[in-house]
């Protein structure tokens, strides 16, 4: 029983960390530059079909199966999650800020239907199996085979943290930061707006990417439908409880939400008649909705919201 | 080629064009891309659902079919009851959620982030409250008219072409012709010169929400009228209201109206040529091209 509970927990942590990777590639493109994206999912899918492509055994009815191995299958995923983003953000973010999110939109509907139509290279509907798994030898041991995935993914959130916040910290980051509280003030200094703009885009959108790959080998199975539009919403709810800005309340959110999401999932299957749940999913949903409206009319800056800069140097001017 | 397309495109337009009104009134007035726009469109078809369906049950002589359309008088009567009502459901959630970023000076995009969860909950509300299982305004049949030059229509078409393009004229004249008409405009140009020169801004912003509510309701039952009503009637429509929007020019009522014709015909040309299944992607094309080239879309201003 206990053995059973270790690795239940494992696996939440687990996917609470591939949770919290996303968490942290939004956090560069919304936290760091206050860029919108609403085509989370998209980046998160393009990533786990490329790796999924890459790395599982060669097959007949769809393209590629390059049996590659998992590393390579990551780093391709962040590349083409990157690419995809700079490209998106190349046509929209020298435009209104609202046209990113318009056409990052555009992105999550077009790779859902690509998802789905593109049967030769998605698999369609039905997706793509046979995912290789990180320590597949291991599979014997339910307990240890879990414990050793929540490891590396706990491994890839601290390499991802310490890097961002390192990032964050460098000139990169402050200028990113200036870009954001003052954008007039950031081009007298000779700063370019719009290429920082687009390089923390593809960052965060290379992250996603990676954060879609590593979910996909974790879980061995892709389908159009883990991409809908309730992921984008939900990683969208993680970093804005968790506090926009902060790479630490980014990982916290990510735990958080999807503790509650899991717990009230569960709670919905034990004690919903099955002929309701899918009545009760909706009202699970419509709690995200307004949680996420009412987290930014009540407590904008999320649990550990970073102050800004410019509030701090006032405050401190105050006392 | 069967050029009967040309009719499913005309159709599919008028609800986009009504659409994109709304979507490009609100962003001229409050400055913002509404991501909650298409949940109007799926609210007020379930609406005048809920209102058709109780007046059939009060007096069943209503849901006789009118002449040759397929729907009785409770569809028209309802229709009017649910416009009224969609648009106080905007200026609810304008209320609630907006207003108060717009007192506090919000960031454009946090607005936009708002919208965004405010189409989530509204959507899943509507499912929550009538499930996802489509619904229908009537079950009746209807045979399709010729009307020459090798193009069928059935009544019910005809007159969804009349009601859209009586409403867009109506709201052309009092955009072009009225006191809030011109005050719209003058807010959209610069709010706050227009709230010295005495214009009652927030009054604007009323008829604008209010307005654009109105023609999403219609765009909605026209929607369900010809496909079916489902939660996601809106936001399955939303990326092609948001081309129709841009592609026409930001602010420009008859822009949107023209685009969103232009986008529905696209549409059904490209289900002619390729497929249906790829009939989403066409207004991201759009989209792309209109960002590409002409970023301030047909009839739109130089910013």
């Amino acid at each position: 029983m206990s053995i059973d509970l270790i690795a239940y927990g494992a696996f939440f942590l687990t996917m609470a960390f591939t949770y919290a990777i996303i968490c942290l590639g939004l956090n560069v493109q919304w936290g760091m530059t206050g860029l919108f994206n609403v085509g989370i999912a998209a980046f998160v899918a393009v990533g786990a079909y490329t790796s999924a492509i890459l790395t599982t055994p060669d097959t007949a009815e769809r393209f590629g199966g390059f049996g590659m191995p998992i590393a390579v299958g990551w780093l391709g995923a962040a590349i083409v999650s990157g690419a995809l983003s700079w490209a998106v953000g190349a046509l929209t973010i020298r435009l209104r800020s609202d046209y990113l999110a318009i056409a990052t939109f555009g992105v999550a509907v077009t790779v859902q239907l690509c998802m789905l139509n593109l049967q030769s290279v998605t698999g369609g509907a039905f997706g793509i199996g046979f995912i290789p798994r990180p320590f597949a030898d291991l599979q014997g041991n339910a307990l240890l085979f879990s414990l050793a995935n929540c490891a590396l993914m706990a491994l890839v959130v601290l390499v991802l943290y310490l890097g961002l916040q390192h990032l964050s910290r460098s000139p990169w980051g402050r200028v990113l930061r200036a870009i954001r509280e003052d954008e007039v003030a950031a081009q007298a200094l000779g700063k370019r707006p719009v290429r920082f703009r687009l390089q923390a885009f593809t960052v965060g959108g290379a992250i996603m990417g990676l954060a879609g790959a590593a979910q996909a080998h974790f879980i061995g199975f892709i389908a159009p439908d883990n991409y809908m539009p309730v992921l984008t919403f939900q990683v969208w709810a993680m970093l804005i409880v968790g506090g926009s800005g902060n790479n630490r309340g980014a990982i916290a959110g990510a735990i958080l939400v999807w503790g509650l999401w899991a717990l009230t999932a569960a709670a919905v299957s034990a004690f919903v008649p099955p002929e309701e749940q899918a009545r009760a999913a909706a009202l699970q949903i419509v709690a995200i909705g307004v949680g996420l409206c009412l987290m930014l009319l009540l407590r904008p800056r999320g649990l550990f919201g970073e102050v800004s800069p410019l509030a701090r140097l006032s405050r401190n001017k105050q006392s | 080629m069967n050029p009967q397309f040309l009719m499913d495109g005309l159709i599919a337009g008028v609800i986009i064009g009504l659409g994109a009104v709304g979507v490009t009134l609100t962003y001229s007035i409050l400055r913002f891309s509404n991501f909650a726009h298409g949940e109007l469109l799926s609210w007020g078809a379930y609406l005048a659902l809920g209102i058709s369906s109780a007046l059939g049950v009060l007096a069943s002589g209503l849901t006789t079919p009118i002449g040759p359309f397929s729907f009785g008088w409770s569809l028209p009567i309802a229709a009017v009851l649910a416009v009224a009502l969609t648009g106080l459901l905007a200026l609810a959630v304008d209320a609630a959620l907006f207003s108060s970023f717009r007192r506090r000076g919000s960031a454009i995009i946090i607005m936009v982030m708002a919208s965004f969860g405010a189409s989530l909950a509204l959507r899943s509300l509507l499912e929550f409250l009538f499930t996802s299982k489509p619904a229908y305004f009537s079950q009746a049949l209807q045979i399709a008219m010729k009307l020459g030059l090798g193009l069928r229509a059935t009544p019910d078409q005809l007159a969804m072409l009349a009601v859209a393009l009586v409403s867009v004229i109506a709201v052309h004249l009092v955009m072009t012709r009225t006191d809030i008409g011109r005050a719209m405009r003058a807010v959209s140009e610069n709010p706050g010169l227009a709230g010295i020169a005495g214009i009652d801004v927030r009054r604007v912003i009323r008829t604008a929400w209010f307005l654009g509510a109105a023609l999403a309701c219609i765009a909605g039952i026209m929607s369900g009228l010809i496909i079916q009503i489902r939660p996601y009637l809106g936001h399955d429509l939303l990326l092609p209201l948001f081309a129709a929007a841009i592609l026409g020019g930001i602010g420009s009522v008859p822009g949107a109206m023209i685009a969103g014709l232009f986008i529905g015909l696209s549409e059904a040309f490209t289900v002619q040529l390729i497929g249906a299944e790829w009939r989403a992607a066409v207004s991201f094309a759009i989209l792309i091209a209109v960002l590409l080239v002409r970023p301030r879309g047909l009839f739109g201003k130089a910013t």
